[in-house]
């Protein structure tokens, strides 16, 4: 056996990539700031002109009345209120990934919950705007709040749309400090590295922060306790906006069993759309090291968690109206699968409940390009899901004479296009403000430096 | 050079940081500051400081939210006492709705007021012996006291393996 001249190399380190130290993580994430290129602006046009455009269609709307919508007696809530649904689920789930994950000590939630946390923030900022956009005398927006009057009259706080009233400026107001209070030490450290307008602009938004051993003490204290607020509150603003539906007593709307169902679909659609915004977003910046397969493949397995649970409520919902042997409840679910809807139902259960069950297998959670295609089909089956409830349930009530049928007309889409427009934007000029990933999280999920060679 | 009032260590290592911030302790240094990128359990184990008060905050903010919340929608039903599907003008089961958004609400707030009041911020001057490194990669411990007590910290700091110890 010949000797060897030299000793043998190390074998290659088990992950090809050492992880990041502290420094790569301030360099890259930083770096996410850097002036745009011009990708950046074209998609930037292209959605001020969406927003333009649903500006228009709104302008239109205000001009001409809610006729030029495609309501028809009894049908009152359409689009509209389809996409607020919409968009208040959208905006769960970065409240779960940063708060609920944070309680649980979940890992994997440090890469990607600043992004869900945005996108949280932007999406009730839009979902807000539909409780106004489907009025007829939008200038009368403020008379749901209740405010001191000289007619001596109050909100009808036995009104699920009151409680809906402080349910969303509650959590509006929540989960944007919890995203500002998240911000502070990652915009100290964009301050420390920028100039100019810049650095006093950073300087105002951190609060002058330094990360001393006091501001740390106390900001891990509150930061524990907003996440312990924000817990409950998620649960409970889906809850109050299922109630809207519930409490009524149209049939396929009233039933106990809307709250929890509410809930598990609004965080299945917001990781959907965390998935949807983190690919391009992670592509766009080299974030690969930061945000990696297993972060997609942890929001995948919510998936399919909740989706399954998503599925199960369908299920219970068609076994009660056929259990409870009452006329209407079966005739409402018959006619929601087999009536005038039967697409807007069949797009539902196939984007929902089966398109999700690929998830089980091991390669499609890991394949990213396979993901943003389902997180797709996921965003796409939950705005139907939401169209099921609200349209089939109103055109299919009580008596026959009412029934009706109601499909969404050019100012409406163009009002649902600008709303996407909307939230893009946001985040757009979000992303190019402050960092998408957590600097001083990821530095502390991270080994710390040390210099034990150093010491004396 | 006379002028010093406090000296900065600055640390490439949190090992080499808790080590400045034990020995600082061990000579009876009360009046010394730590600067770090992110929050470390050795850093807050080295500095064994007390539960914030922060937390009364949070339960003031949410029993203030709580008690607004049950008054506001009690008071407003009686000053508009409408009969409406012949409940009762004050019905509790859905005050409960509005009586948990403003615990949440006012709870939340004013944990953050807590938090901005015990932490003293916003404070938009200079911090002594901060250092842009402190955001980034480098841990900081700031000894303050009179011409002495700064030697002895110089050494305390350059004996723990400090990269760079400077005067403020």
């Amino acid at each position: 056996m010949a000797t060897l001249a030299t000793p043998i190399p190390p074998a290659a380190p088990l992950h090809a990539e050492a992880p990041p130290s502290y420094a790569d993580t301030t360099r890259d994430i930083i770096a996410t700031l850097r002036p745009p290129g011009r990708k950046y602006y074209v998609g930037m046009a292209f959605v001020l002109v969406g927003l333009a455009f649903g500006a228009f269609c709104w302008g239109y709307q205000l001009r001409y009345g809610l006729g030029v919508t495609g309501y028809q007696p009894p049908i009152f809530w359409g689009t509209y209120i389809t996409t607020f649904v919409f968009w208040v689920g959208i905006a769960h789930s970065g409240t779960l990934i940063s708060a609920i994950l944070y309680l649980f000590r979940s890992g994997w939630r440090t890469a990607v919950y600043r992004t869900a946390e945005a996108m949280t923030v932007f999406a009730v900022m839009t979902a807000g705007l539909f409780p106004i956009l489907h009025l007829g005398r939008a200038w009368y927006a403020y008379w749901v709040f209740p405010y001191p009057n000289f007619r001596g009259v109050w909100s009808n706080f036995r009104s699920p749309l009151v409680w809906d009233v402080f349910a969303i400026s509650t959590y509006l107001t929540v989960s944007a400090t919890f995203l500002l209070m998240g911000l502070i030490p990652d915009v100290a450290a964009v301050r420390d590295r920028s100039l100019g307008w810049r650095q006093r602009l950073y300087s105002m938004v951190s609060f002058g922060w330094k990360g001393s051993d006091r501001e740390w003490h106390h900001f891990g204290r509150m930061y524990l306790y907003l996440a312990g607020f924000a817990t409950p509150l998620v649960l409970s603003v889906h809850s109050v906006v299922s109630w809207d539906f519930a409490m009524a007593i149209v049939p396929g709307w009233h039933a106990t069993i809307f709250a929890p169902y509410f809930v598990a679909g609004a965080i299945f659609s917001g990781c959907g759309m965390v998935i949807t915004i983190l690919v391009p977003l992670r592509k766009a910046f080299h974030l690969e090291r930061y945000v990696q397969v297993r972060h997609f493949e942890s929001l995948a397995k919510v998936i399919l968690l909740t989706a399954s649970i998503v599925a199960y409520a369908y299920a219970t919902e068609y076994f009660i109206a056929w259990y409870s042997g009452n006329p209407f409840e079966r005739s409402s679910f018959y006619n929601r699968a087999f009536g005038q809807y039967w697409w807007a139902t069949w797009i539902m259960l196939t984007c929902n409940a089966f398109i999700p069950q690929l998830l089980w297998f091991k390669k499609i959670r890991t394949s990213i390009p396979t993901l943003f295609v389902i997180s797709i089909f996921i965003n796409i089956g939950m705005w139907f899901e939401r169209f099921v409830i609200i349209v089939t349930g109103l055109s299919h009530e009580y008596e026959p004479w009412q029934w009706s049928y109601y499909v969404p007309r050019w100012p409406e889409l163009g009002i649902l296009v600008g709303s996407f427009c909307w939230f893009s934007m946001w985040f757009l000029l979000f992303i190019k403000f402050f960092p998408a990933v957590a600097i001083s999280e990821i530095k502390e999920s991270l080994p710390p430096p040390v210099q034990a060679g150093g010491r004396r | 050079m006379s002028a010093a009032t406090g000296v900065v260590g600055v640390f490439g290592g949190v090992d080499a940081a808790v080590a400045a911030i034990e020995s600082l302790k061990a000579r009876g240094y009360a009046n010394y500051r730590v600067y770090s990128p992110t929050p470390r359990p050795e850093l807050a184990e080295a500095l064994a400081r007390k539960e914030s008060p922060v937390r009364l905050f949070t339960l003031f903010g949410a029993l203030t939210g709580t008690a607004f919340g049950f008054f506001y929608a009690i008071a407003t039903s009686l000053d508009w006492p409408l009969v409406t599907g012949g409940k009762p003008i004050v019905s509790w089961p859905p005050f409960v709705v509005i009586g948990f958004e403003t615990t949440i609400l006012i709870g939340a707030l004013a944990t953050v007021a807590g938090m901005f009041l015990f932490a003293g911020l916003p404070k938009l001057g200079r911090a002594p012996g901060y250092d842009p490194r402190f955001s980034d990669d480098k841990f900081g411990v700031v000894a303050f006291g009179g011409p002495a007590q700064l030697a002895e910290a110089r050494e305390i700091f350059a004996a723990s393996g400090a990269e760079e110890v400077k005067d403020v």
